[in-house]
């Protein structure tokens, strides 16, 4: 085999810059998944879990994104908490990271994920790469917030945050990629659903909050990007065709998400990222609204209810805008629906059909068939809207 | 000597001057030719050529170019043309989509240099352009006879601007009727990117199909999509994916239903020539890329021609002028009164017209038929011999055969050593292979790339491009680095990705770089 050439020139592509990364792992994340637990969260599941013979497996994916991760190790330092918190799973695949704190062997909780963040936080990040579900991405969320590009390797049992990578391997990847210069940030999901409610079979999903996360634009290729708009293109043209269409005699129910808050921007309404906002004439009539102010609202004028494409799984009703419930939906009419999505983010739903859960399965079914949704300015593509049976 | 029996991999490496840009080899005063003073008596007839110019049309200081003697210009460009990796040059399979077939050189020849060509003017009267029309005249029947369809123009300089020809027919072709309420154009996602963005320019809004899980455009979609404000559907077929529908006339059944007209994208119609035509899945307009299905070469936007036809109802619509002919002359005829006027001065690039009437002549309807065929069993042997390489892998309709091109995949590869694809398509230069084209936007097949051995190219051909595929997939597992390194026998090695995407550190003219270079100017250049 050939051996590999020196780079010529003056280290282009390259970056001399040694960066901070730091590493968290939640080891006990994924634990509830493989004993039937539907996830790991709190001492009484965990306890629960272990007594079914649920054995940690967050450790051989964080090594798996690890593994990635080494093909840089001499332009990083590598920050992490004691043992199976991130330093076992460093040596493991031959590096030396810095440890810092301290942990009870085989007993963290939560606990020590936050602590081990903010201390993290304090060294200057370039990137914090953290291991679980989205438990650990509520908590990193918690303790970081938007100060510190954060990147999740799945391991939890509920992966419905758009922070992680889509498997460990790839998240190493993306976090190369990012520490290399070639990815941009973008702020990312971090949802969590109530794992109790879960267990007796209703999905209650809540959108926390954004990380921001590194972008890897898989669907777009990054050299010779002639003709590719980049993410803030995208939303100012789908929020100039919707404002375009607007009907100065109707409201407008503006709901949660990073698409519709630039609707909201353009027209100069200071949005609300995780609630409804309210919009007459381009005009701000009521902001962050429950379910009975929006009813109260609807009862009263026709509506159009302008929705993004909440995570990675599709949901544009039920996860997140619960707002919007069943009662509101149906004053306002399913055909009086606007979504909004980049296309780049159609695509990356890899052919599966947008998702609702109202709560109310009828709705739902009127909800399924094919929705024209907003990609650009005059610019649409039919998506399927999937039913409760074929999920 | 020469390529390895065993692997087929040649030893390889590009030629590298490193070449200055011409206007840094000026040196003042020197010159490539001295222009002798013009004899007393022309100077007497003329004066001194100059001074009639009218002095608003003067410029008041010479042109900055750059000052040179003969042989160093010569020297200088022969440099940078050993530095190209261009199709005369490669095995260039690689361009999928974009068919570059070997175009004859004796059509080069008679286009370039036979004084019925070179010497014409087209201002020149009709009488004495006989030669030209009858041939735009035949082409044109030529093209009716490959489609199906009642009339051509060859007025468009490029595929989008066929597509945008055929867009502003159609808003006229509603307008007459009295139907202005048709705004929307559907298309499909793997259809060329063209087939939305150019009636967007003509003033449409667009509807995009997703593909459904066979890599058909979703027809329930394209149901749910029609209405009475759908002005038409814009399709390639085979798409991008190099998968034929089989069931395209029930899509455009289903356009003609809604009232909407049926335009078919056959830019690239290599893979049908003699088989299957526009007129018979019902089509009422379509467009051929001369410049890609009959060999006339791309030449970098400037020659290239993309040859609109539809059926006769519409004929009334096409640009202006088209070629007539009454038995004994060939005429410009009458400009129509609904013809949506001219879309390109005079009537095009007849060079073009040339070299695609000459192709078409040199293999007659038989060859045409055996050019499509050839390129059918090319692709498909390719795709045999790729699927078995470990990384590669083929997303849509893997139990069909395939039309004239494929976009295959890395994502294994990728998944498995981190190597992408555009890693693999800079390694290919190190065995000199131009880099292959991957995939329109957005990527839907990750990690794609996208190939088209057209008839041109032989079973060795093909063979020694799979065995360098072969051995990229074999170094991406064993050294990924090196692949990711790549190139690393080529003028330029590794591009840092970013800066293609930062308009401030790239400059495409000399006195941009100069700017952004000045001392003080904001960007990374200076």
């Amino acid at each position: 085999m050939a051996a590999v050439p020196e780079e010529k020139g003056a280290g282009r592509g390259r970056t001399a810059v040694v960066k901070k990364v730091g590493l968290l792992v939640n080891p006990v994340a994924g634990m509830g998944g493989a004993v039937g637990l539907k996830g790991s969260d709190g001492a009484a599941i965990l306890r629960e879990a272990r007594l079914r013979g649920a054995v940690p497996h967050a450790p051989r994916r964080v090594v798996q994104a690890l593994r990635a991760i080494s093909r840089i190790k001499d332009q990083i330092q590598l920050i992490t908490c004691p043992h199976e918190m991130g330093e076992d799973e460093a040596r493991t695949c031959g590096l030396v990271p810095q440890v810092i704190g301290s942990i009870t062997r085989g007993a963290t909780t939560a606990e020590d994920t936050l602590r081990g963040a903010g201390q993290l936080e304090q060294l200057g990040l370039d990137l914090l790469l953290f291991a679980g579900g989205d438990g650990t991405a509520r908590d990193i969320y918690h303790a970081v917030g938007q100060r510190v590009p954060a990147l999740g390797i799945p391991a939890g049992v509920k992966i419905h945050s758009a922070v992680f990578g889509v498997t460990p391997r790839h998240a190493g990847e993306v976090a190369v990629r990012f520490l290399e210069g070639k990815l941009a940030l973008q702020e990312a999901e971090v949802m969590d659903i109530d794992e109790d409610a879960f267990r007796r079979g209703t999905v209650s999903a809540s959108l926390l909050g954004y990380l921001r996360s590194p972008r890897d634009r898989k669907f777009v290729q990054s050299v010779k990007s002639g003709g590719t708009a980049g993410e803030q293109e995208v939303l100012l043209s789908i929020a100039a065709d919707t404002i375009e269409q607007m009907d100065p005699a109707r409201l407008y129910l503006v709901g949660p998400g990073t698409t519709t808050r630039a609707v909201l921007e353009q027209l100069g309404i200071p949005a609300t990222l995780l609630g409804v906002d309210v919009v007459l004439d381009k005009r701000l009539v009521a902001g962050d609204v429950n379910e009975k102010q929006l009813q109260q609202l609807v009862d009263r004028r026709p509506a159009t209810i302008v929705l993004s494409v909440i995570g990675g799984q599709g949901y544009i009703l039920g996860r997140g805008n619960q707002q919007l419930s069943p009662a509101v939906l149906t004053t306002v009419g399913t055909e009086n629906l606007v979504v909004l999505a980049s296309q780049e983010k159609l695509v990356s739903l890899a052919g599966k059909p947008l998702l609702v859960d109202t709560g109310d399965e009828e709705l739902d079914r009127t909800l399924c068939g094919y929705l024209k949704v907003t990609t650009g300015f005059r610019e649409y593509s039919m998506v399927k809207v999937g039913c409760q049976e074929n999920r | 000597m020469g390529r390895d029996p065993s692997t087929l991999l040649r030893k390889y490496h590009q030629a590298k001057w490193d070449e200055p840009i011409i206007v840094e080899m000026s040196v003042p005063g020197e010159r490539g030719i001295l222009v002798r003073q013009a004899e007393q008596e022309v100077r007497e007839a003329v004066g001194d050529g100059v001074s009639s110019i009218p002095g608003n049309l003067r410029r008041s200081t010479p042109p900055a170019l750059p000052e040179i003697n003969q042989v160093r210009v010569l020297r200088h460009f022969l440099h940078l043309s050993q530095e190209t990796m261009g199709t005369d040059v490669t095995i260039d399979i690689s361009q999928g989509t974009c068919t570059m077939k070997y175009s004859p050189k004796v059509q080069e020849h008679i286009a370039s240099r036979h004084p019925g060509m070179v010497e014409l003017h087209p201002l020149q009267p009709e009488s004495s352009l006989q030669g030209l029309l009858e041939i735009i005249y035949r082409l044109d029947h030529f093209l009716r006879e490959i489609s199906g369809l009642d009339r051509f123009t060859f007025q468009p300089g490029g595929g989008a601007q066929g597509v945008y020809t055929g867009a502003s027919m159609i808003r006229a072709y509603h307008a007459q009727r009295g139907d202005t309420n048709r705004s929307e154009v559907i298309t499909t996602m793997f259809s060329h990117p063209c087939d939305s963005a150019a009636p967007a320019t003509a003033g449409f809004k667009i509807v995009t199909l997703m593909p459904d899980e066979m890599g058909y455009p979703d027809v329930d979609a394209l149901r749910a999509a029609l209405s009475d404000k759908t002005a038409a559907i814009f399709v390639t077929n085979p798409e991008d994916t190099g998968v034929y529908n089989p069931k395209i006339d029930h899509y455009v059944r289903a356009a003609h239903e809604a009232g909407a007209l049926c335009y078919y994208d056959q830019a690239n119609a290599n893979g049908m020539l003699g088989v299957a035509r526009a007129k018979e899945a019902g089509f009422d307009l379509c467009h051929f890329n001369l410049h890609k299905t009959f060999s006339v070469p791309h030449q970098c936007m400037g020659g290239s021609v993309g040859a609109v036809g539809c059926r006769e109802e519409l004929a009334r619509f096409l640009p202006t002028p088209g070629v007539t002919f009454d038995g004994q002359q060939y005429s410009f005829g009458d400009a129509a009164a609904e013809s949506i006027g001219k879309v390109r001065s005079f009537f095009g690039n007849p060079q073009s017209l040339l070299k695609a009437y000459a192709w078409i002549m040199q293999l007659g309807a038989d060859g045409l038929r055996e050019a499509a065929e050839c390129s059918v069993l090319n692709n498909n042997y390719l795709e045999k011999k790729l699927k078995e390489i470990p990384g590669i892998s083929v997303h849509y309709s893997t139990d069909r055969r395939k039309l004239e091109q494929i976009r295959y995949s890395w994502e294994q590869l990728y998944q498995d050593t981190g190597v992408g694809t555009e890693d693999v398509m800079r390694r290919m230069a190190d065995y000199g292979l131009q880099h292959y084209w991957m995939s329109h936007h957005p990527w839907i097949v990750p990690q794609p790339f996208t190939l088209e051995p057209c008839e041109s190219y032989s079973k060795d051909d093909l063979d020694e491009y799979a065995a360098v595929l072969r051995q990229i997939s074999k170094e991406a597992y064993e050294n990924p680095e090196l692949v990711k390194t790549a190139p690393h026998h080529q003028v330029v090695h590794k591009v840092p990705e970013p800066s293609i995407d930062e308009p401030e550190r790239i400059a495409v003219t000399w006195r941009q770089y100069l700017k952004k270079k000045a001392p003080g100017a904001a960007g990374p250049l200076s």
